[in-house]
Order: C-alpha cells, then structure tokens, then sequence
C-alpha cells in the first residue's frame, strides 16, 4: 500500500535501516516543469553545443565564454540559486536534472558545472551579505564567470598541504597572496575565483574571493590534456596579489571546510552529468549497432551486443536511481532544517554534509559507470569506435577526468568508509549493535521457513542480506584492527564496494517497486527485469569485495564461518539473466535509443 | 499590435505512427508531443519578435482537451502573454478553423498567425479556412513578415524568385521556414508560464470531414546495387523489372 508520508533516512542509515519504496523519489516523478526545464537544456545543447564539438575542442577564441553568457542568459546557471540573487529558486534535485542534461555537453558540461558548483557556491553559501549581493547576480545570468583555486603542483589529493601563503598589508586593507594553483577549471577565462591560501602560519586554509583583475595575479598557457580539450584549464599565479581584506570568505582557517563542503555538492553533481553521458553514449551506440551490418544482418540482433547494450542500460539506469534518490533525501533534510528555523544557505551546506557519504559513493558509482558505458561504447563501434572521426573517440576520453577529479575515487571510497565510522564513533549511528547482531546470526541456523512470496519480497530479503555481509565485514575490520584501520586502504576501498553496491542495488528495487506501485506492472517490467539484473550481479561484486576483505584480516575458524556468512548473505536465487538483457536490449533496439 | 497565433499539438517527430478504433484514429499511446513546429518556430516567434517592436500582446489559441495544456505551457514559457483552449477533439480542419474564427470574430485582432501546415496531418487548411470564415485577406506560406505603414508584408518562396504581397490588416498569415528562429524557453519563461492564464471555451462546431480508416504506406522494398562498369544490367533491370523504360 502506497502511503504519503515520509521516513526519510539520516545519512548513512542506509546501512542499518530498510527504505520503504514510497518514501524515495523516482524519475518517473518529475513534474511537467522539470521536464520542461530539462527539455530547454537539451534544446540547448542541441542547438549550441553539439554542432560546435570540434571548434569547442580546438578552443577557438571566445567560443566557450559565449556559449556560458548564452546558457546564463537561458537561465542555466541560477537554478537552484535564490531568487534574491538573481536566480530561480528551484530545488536541489531540478538543478541536478539540468545537471545531468548538460553532463552530455563534453567539454562545455564540465565548463558550466565548474561555474555553477565549485564556482558559484562558495560565495552563495558562505559569502556574506555584501558579497553575495556584489558577486551571485553576476554569477546567476553569466555575465561573470567563475572558478575555484585549490589544487596546487604538490597539493592534489592532500589539499589542505598547498603552500599558497596570505599574509595582512601593513596597511591592514588588503591580504597579499603568493603562490601557484593548477587544473583550475575555466581559469582562462573567469572573471572571480575562489582561492584556498592559508594566512600567515596557520594550521588550516582559508578562503578568498578573488577578481581577475586584482594586481598579481597572471595565468600560464592552456593544459593539452587527454580530453575535455575545449574546457579551460591553466595555472593561476598569485605574485603578491592584493585581495581587500572584505573579500576573505567566512572565517580565517575556514577554507578547509569550506573546500570539502563544496566538494560534497560537487561529487553528487558529478554523479548527475555521468548519467547525461551514458545515456547518450548509449543512444548513440544502440543507433550505430542497428545500422551497422555484419554477415548480413545489423549486429543489434547479435547476443554479444545485446549483452552489452543491456548492461550499460542497467548500469546507468541504477545509477541514476540512486543519484537523486539522495537528490531528494538532500531536499527533505533542507526543507526540514528550514523549517525548525535554519538559515538557507547553512541549511542546504547541512543537508548536503548529512548525505555526505552517499554523495561520495555515488561519485564513484557514477564516474565509473560512465567509464564503462563508453568503453563498451567503443567496443560496440568495433573498428569506428577507434577513429578519431567517430563520435566514441571524444566520449571515451572526456569520460576518464571523472575518476579524478573532484576527490578521485579511490579517496572517495575511503572517505566513504570513514565517514561512516566518524558517525558511528560519535553515536551518531549505531553500527556496533547491528554489527554485533550479524555476529550472532552467523552462529545461529539459518531460518528458511514462512517467506514473504509478495512481489519484490525475495529481493528485498536479498537487500537486507547484503546489509548483512556488509556490516559483518566492516565490523569485524573495526574489531580486529583497531586504530590500524584507517591505514588499510585495500580493505576500506573492499568495504567501500560493498557499500557502494548495497545502496545502488537497495534503490534500484525500490525504484522497480515503486513505479509498479504506482504505474502499473506493465510500466515496472522491463525497469523490474534492470533492477533484478543489477541485484543478481552486485551480490557476486559485494561478495568478492568481502571475500577479499575478510581473507586479509582474518584466519582458521572464524575466516570459515565469517565466509560461509557472507556466501549466505550474498546468496541469491538462480536468475536467466540472458534472458532479462535480451529484453532490456531489444527494446531500445526498437526504440533505437536509451529509453528508460 | 494584437496578434492571435494558432497552435497545434503534434507527435515528436520520432513517434511511433499506429492506428487503433479499426484504423480511424492514430494511436496516442506512449506518443511524445510537442507544438507543431511550424506553429512554435516561425508564427510564435515572429509574433513576439512585432510584439517586442511594436508593442501589444500574443495571445495563443488551440483546440484540444485538457492534454495539450503542456503545449500550451510551452508556448507561453517562450514568451505568449495569454491562451485560449477551445475544448473539443479536434476532428478536421473545419471545426477548428470555425472554432476559432468564432472565438477571434470581434475581438479586435490586427494579425493572425498559423504554421503552414502541421507535421501530422499536414493539410495546411486551418489559416486559409479562418481568413475565409472572417473574411479577412489571406497570405500562405510566408517565409518573411513585417508591418509597415500599418499593412502586412510578407516575402514568399516560388520557384526561382521571391513573391511579395502586401496586405492591409487585419489579415491571417501562415507562416514558413524562414519567418523567424526558434527560441529556447528559458527560466524565467518557464516560471512565468504557471500563472499567465489559458482561458477554456467551449465550441459545439461538427466536424464535416469523416475517417474512415488509415493505412501505412507499404515498407520499402529492398534496393539493388548494380556495379557502375554494368551498365547493360543496369538498363536492362530497369526495362524488365523496374518497368519504367
């Protein structure tokens, strides 16, 4: 039965609750506004962008600054922005849709989430009033632009080490800032940046609002990189360049936390345009497969490309599932926090830091099914897919920036893991007592009598195994090593797969449920026949994940039976998924698109 | 200036085209629609573009069930000040055209706009049926208008040249490529269009044209690839097969 009411999780409880499907919201959702705001993105990239790939690569002069001014003009870069400032005041999860809608611009999506993210949000959320009057108008229409100066040559993963140094004038009116960042997006051309600098000897960062044409501050040459060739990227030199002392941003040694609150936004962002483009890449290669023949026949009707189309459908459907089922957990903790009271722009900061951990997961999850949707993509394309005059040369390798940058995914996946510890240490979560209870189910028989046979039952048991292997595995690893643990990256990035599978799967059968639920069998079908595949292959990664774990940490009696646990908790019934992704495929053969 | 532009709902241009009721309606399902492009592209934006010289206002009209309202949405997200639905299935180009010949009659409009034709049906009737119901002048297929000394010129595509005419206003116009470019919806459109107003009217006008049944065209047969150095098979299959000489 459908109810309205929501119980919306904390972040992280993920781990230790079960959802209920009504609860979580699905695309099928979006309301005739979304879409057709989402529809004036595409419409723009359809008209600006996507003709002009090659020149934006080739970075003709001016070419990419026009096209940002045409996208703020349209509305594209104030979304979510307040309508004090200049924008429309949309929800977090409408600026994600237009986010993953321009995730399909190449080298121009990565140049206007720059300015819209890490750009822009700085000064909207922890600028003062003054500053956010002066700077997010010009911001929201694009008549300015902007980018963000954090990393450093020797500061990259461990950003809070850069050498970039602010010291107080004599005078008193401005800080002097010397020292060099790189990879600064749209650095080129924008017109204020936010640059990390640590005053004096200060422990931590702080944050400074820089224009472009303060004294001291110069640009090197364009990076030739791998791919987004047409987003801007140089070094950013800072040769005692005088900043007003009103431009530092918040408080002293507060740039740290304004950087990984940033980045918070950032990575789920990012999750949002990765699933923009997979889903053209998987249009783009399902129309190539109908029309490319091979002895005879398209290969779209062969089973080793229906596998693949299929399975890059699977993967990009699930991970958009879960992507904006945080998108909307972040607007209800929002809307809840304005509500007891809360200041905007500290309540949007604390409903993204609650659901931190998810936003990192699903930066991985989505940066890496990007990766492999366009390897596969190349793959279906066969010899084409390697010409550099066929599209899948350019999506492969824009695609590769997106395990890097933005905290890369192997910080991610250890963040992941230690975020959620941080909670359970500080009792914000408790781990330890479903942890402990596994412990016990593990010596206990199994109970396989009276089963729920409903619709979506078995795999909702599968879902609470896999919390299970999860939290038998995390809290043995807590257990055994310690304080040791932090350093243990093989096992906190195995720990942080688990996690990463467990909360993609949970949402992709709560989406399925859902969309039966509330549309019809017909409707869930062939999303039911995603959602199972996806559940049937994520038991076998969370179970190696484990597996891998568990032997490093672990020996004799207790490995045995800790790895019989998981083999129960990762057990799931015999599935043909051949024939699921030979119906998944064949439809979008049909419809010679993605279409889901 | 007082402009009044039709508009029609129509299926994406990638719809699926089915039949069902024995062949005499086009299957609605799962279609994607969008505002016939002829409509939205050049009579809408041409419309707003006199509007933002000349002054005035644009008012949208179409006749169709509470389901087009997101066209019509759409069009006043590109900037329409306001909107007429007139509630009725539209049948054929007669109960429309005269559906909204009764609305327009005496309300004071300088121009009407329509596409050309729409994409589906394509019967480019409706503008010259309207201009006849009113008795106004009519000019089809305009790919340039402007209002000069209070007439309408417009610029017509023929063969090898272009035709202009003059009208006094008011007059209809339907509208071709060239007559203006599409312009994206933007934010601020796209908010402002929840609250302009789509007035609801009702027309009991019978339609005078029956279906009695649709039919796809046949599928195409395969081609057959002659090599170039073959010329005789070429005119020989083209003789005996093709039967065309």
């Amino acid at each position: 039965m459908e109810t309205t009411e929501k119980s919306t999780l904390k972040g992280g409880e993920f781990l230790i609750r079960e959802s209920d499907s009504a609860s979580v919201f699905i695309p099928e959702e979006w309301n005739e506004e979304q879409r057709m705001i989402a529809q004036s993105a595409q419409d723009f990239l359809d008209a600006e962008v996507h003709p002009n790939l090659d020149r934006i690569d080739k970075m003709e002069p001016g070419l990419m600054h026009s096209l940002l001014t045409k996208a703020g003009e349209l509305g594209l870069m104030g979304v979510s922005v307040p309508e004090e400032y200049g924008g429309f005041g949309k929800d977090f999860n409408t600026s994600m849709l237009v986010a993953e809608v321009a995730g399909a611009g190449f080298s121009f999506a990565v140049a206007l989430s720059a300015h819209t993210g890490i750009g822009t949000l700085p000064i909207l959320y922890y600028g003062n009033e003054a500053q956010k009057q002066k700077y997010i108008p010009k911001l929201t229409t694009g008549e300015w632009k902007a980018a963000y100066c954090l990393t450093e040559p020797s500061s990259g993963s461990d950003a809070n080490s850069g050498k970039t140094r602010a010291k107080l004038s004599a005078d008193g009116k401005h800080y002097v800032i010397n020292g060099q960042k790189m990879w600064i997006t749209n650095g080129g051309f924008a017109d204020v940046y936010t640059v990390f600098a640590k005053i004096d000897d200060d422990e931590n960062l702080s944050a400074f609002i820089v224009e472009r044409n303060f004294p001291g501050l110069s640009l090197n040459e364009e990076e030739k990189k791998m791919g987004i060739k047409g987003s801007s990227t140089v070094q950013v030199f800072f040769n005692d360049c005088e900043v007003p002392v009103e431009n530092l941003l918040s408080e002293r040694q507060n740039g740290f936390k304004i950087a990984v609150n940033i980045l918070n936004i950032g990575r789920i962002k990012l999750a949002a345009a990765a699933i923009g483009g997979c889903k053209q890449c998987i249009s783009t290669a399902v129309n190539y497969a109908n029309e490319r023949e091979q002895f005879g026949r398209s290969i779209s009707k062969y089973g080793a490309i229906r596998h693949k189309l299929a399975e890059m459908a699977i993967r990009t459907f699930a991970s958009e599932t879960a992507t904006y089922r945080i998108g909307q957990n972040i607007d209800d903790a929002f809307d809840a926090l304005v509500a007891g009271g809360m200041e905007p722009s500290k309540a949007k900061l604390k409903s993204v830091e609650q659901f931190a951990v998810e936003c990192a997961m699903l930066k991985v999850h989505g940066s890496e099914t990007l990766d492999y949707v366009v390897d596969e993509g190349v793959q279906v394309y066969g010899g084409m897919g390697y010409s550099a005059e066929a599209p899948m040369d350019r999506a492969y390798r824009d695609a590769r920036i997106n395990r890097i940058f933005e905290g890369t995914n192997e910080i991610n996946r250890m963040l992941t893991v230690d975020m959620m510890l941080k909670r359970a240490m500080k009792g914000e979560l408790d781990l330890m007592g479903p942890a402990t209870a596994v412990a016990a189910e593990l010596m206990s028989i199994p109970d396989f009598g009276d089963q729920d046979d409903s619709p979506f039952a078995a795999e909702k048991r599968t879902i609470a195994n896999f919390k299970k292997a999860v939290l038998m595995v995390a809290g043995a690893a807590v257990q055994k090593l310690m304080m040791t643990l932090a350093k243990e990256q093989e096992i906190l990035m195995n720990i942080a797969d688990m996690m990463i599978e467990l909360y993609v799967s949970e949402s992709v059968i709560l989406r399925a449920e859902k969309i039966s639920h509330k549309f019809g069998d017909a409707e869930a079908a062939l999303k039911t026949d995603m959602a199972k595949v996806y559940l049937n292959d994520a038991a076998d990664r969370i179970h190696i994940a484990g597996k891998n774990a568990l032997n490093a940490f672990t020996e004799g009696d207790e490995q045995r039976m800790m790895l019989m646990g998981l083999r129960r908790f990762t057990k799931v019934a015999p599935l043909n998924t051949k024939e699921l992704r030979q119906r998944i495929a064949l439809k979008m053969i049909e419809e010679n698109k993605y279409c889901f | 200036m007082k402009i009044l532009v039709c508009i029609s709902q129509v299926p994406d241009t990638t719809s699926k085209i089915a039949f069902t009721d024995n062949n005499t309606r086009f299957n609605e399902d799962k279609v994607q629609f969008i505002v016939n492009p002829y409509d939205e592209w050049y009579a809408l934006v041409r419309a707003l573009e006199l509007k933002e010289s000349l002054g005035g206002t644009v008012t949208i009209i179409t006749v169709g069930p509470l389901a087009v309202e997101p066209i019509i949405r759409k069009a006043l997200a590109i900037g329409a000040d306001d909107a007429v639905r007139i509630d009725m299935d539209p049948q054929d180009a007669f109960s429309t055209a005269k559906s909204i010949a009764d609305y327009a009659r005496g309300k004071g409009f300088e121009l009407i706009l329509a596409g050309k034709e729409t994409i589906d049906f394509n019967g480019s009737e409706v503008g010259g049926m309207i201009a006849g119901l009113l008795d106004l002048p009519f000019i089809s297929l305009a790919s340039k208008l402007d209002i000069s000394n209070g007439s309408a010129v417009a610029e017509i595509d023929i063969e090898g040249g272009v035709e202009v005419t003059t009208s006094p206003l008011p007059c209809v116009i339907s509208a071709a490529k060239g007559m203006a470019e599409a312009r994206i919806p933007n934010m601020r459109g796209i908010m402002a269009a929840r609250t302009k107003n789509i007035e609801v009217i009702s027309s009991d006008v019978a339609p005078l044209v029956q279906v009695k049944a649709f039919t796809l065209p046949a599928p195409k047969s395969a081609v057959k690839l002659i090599d170039p150095s073959n010329m005789d098979q070429l005119v020989e299959l083209l003789h005996s097969e093709a039967k065309v000489i």
